[in-house]
């Protein structure tokens, strides 16, 4: 009912400009995520700063990377992990 | 010591040389010194926006390259008194005809002089654009309301920002009230929400700047045109003042309806 009323007021889809701005989110995501890779290692010596408080890591086989999915960008890091500290089970 | 304003877009076309003339128009208006430095070398067209085509003897690549002085490259707009002048660029050259120094001791040397210098950037994120950031304190960037030449404005920013320029403010042109009004234009709320950046103004879509470039008189010198009603706010603007945007829709008033009705455009 709703449709045939939209049809009736000439309006059959979603107003073209929340289609513009959706479609800008997602390139700009994108765009954006284009980051120099001295961002990246900045990024890794700070992930491997904070996990370290909590387990021992294999810092030289730490990878940080900027995936692109179709309709988002992920972070993606893998920390391979030596030796849990006792601590952690405490918390 | 004057200011020195690149105008850039990233997308070509959105309105860099119109509003460099208006912005330049309305700022002689009140009084500033401004020059018009155009910045786009092969391609230039600020000149015959400002209707000033004929008087061209010297350009920017003559007066970087020393063959003549600023001064005699510097073309006068009669209709301001002392207070707008035009650097024309060059026309039979190409953009790595000017490097980054140059430009930046150019524009040095016109602060001491003018109080704006208004640098039309040519399209793109090549040398012609890093040349015509190199001098400048500022950026106003143009973009429409389209998906493309947001995304455009959003490169530029970011590269603008990554160089370190002082102010970033983006001007939104070619606004269609009716279009923003039924859902099918991005308003400017959408805009500035998508690249987080300060807005100088807002410009509509008119017929008057067409009529105006035909003529080589800037739409900023008719005080009965929305365009030049929103340049020259936006020279306010620049220059300090707080100014309310201007409401999008025009209150149509009857003398309007019966010229639209006429014919004779909005
Ligand atoms: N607000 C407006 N209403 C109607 N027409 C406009 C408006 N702004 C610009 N135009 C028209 O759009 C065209 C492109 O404008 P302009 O030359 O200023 O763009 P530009 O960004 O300098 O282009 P380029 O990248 O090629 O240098 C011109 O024909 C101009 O008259
Ligand atoms: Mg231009």
């Amino acid at each position: 009912m709703l449709d045939i009323l939209g049809k009736v007021f000439g309006r059959d889809e979603a107003p073209s400009k929340e289609i513009a701005k959706e479609r800008l989110r997602l390139v700009l995501v994108h765009d954006r995520a284009t980051v120099s890779p001295q961002f990246l290692e900045l990024i890794k010596e700070e992930v491997i700063a904070v996990i370290t408080e909590y387990m021992e890591i294999d810092t030289d086989g730490v990878e940080v990377s900027i995936h692109s999915l179709e309709r988002s960008v992920a972070l993606v890091a893998s920390l391979p992990i030596k030796r849990m500290k006792r601590a952690v089970k405490a918390v | 010591m004057g200011e020195v304003i690149v105008i850039t877009s990233g997308k070509g076309g959105v309105g860099k040389t119109t509003t460099a003339a208006n912005l330049g128009t309305a700022l002689a208006l009140n009084e500033h010194r401004v020059v018009l430095l155009d910045a786009d070398i092969g391609l230039r067209n600020l000149d015959v926006v400002m209707g000033l085509e004929n008087r061209i003897v010297y350009d920017l690549v003559d007066v970087t390259a020393k063959v003549c002085r600023l001064k005699q490259a510097l073309i006068r707009d009669k209709r301001f008194n002392e207070h707008l002048f035009l650097l024309p660029a060059a026309q039979t050259r190409d953009k790595t005809a000017v490097t980054p120094e140059e430009m930046k001791d150019l524009t040095e040397e016109l602060k001491a002089e003018f109080d704006f210098i208004l640098v039309d950037c040519p399209a793109g994120i090549e040398q012609g654009f890093r040349n015509a950031i190199s001098g400048a304190d500022r950026a106003i960037v143009v973009t429409t309301p389209e998906v493309s030449a947001v995304r455009d404005a959003d490169r530029i920013i970011g590269l603008l920002e990554a160089s370190e320029m002082g102010e970033v403010q983006l001007l939104i042109n070619r606004i269609r009230p009716r279009m923003v009004k039924r859902g099918d234009m991005m308003d400017i709320d959408d805009i500035i929400d998508i690249l987080a950046v300060d807005l100088v103004g807002v410009v509509p879509e008119d017929d008057c700047i067409v009529v105006a470039t035909n003529r080589g008189e800037p739409t900023a010198l008719d005080s009965t045109s929305r365009s030049g009603q929103a340049f020259r706010n936006i020279a306010r603007r620049v220059t300090g003042e707080q100014v309310p945007l201007m409401p999008l829709e025009a209150e149509e008033g009857l003398i309007a309806r019966v010229r639209h009705l006429l014919g004779f455009g909005s």
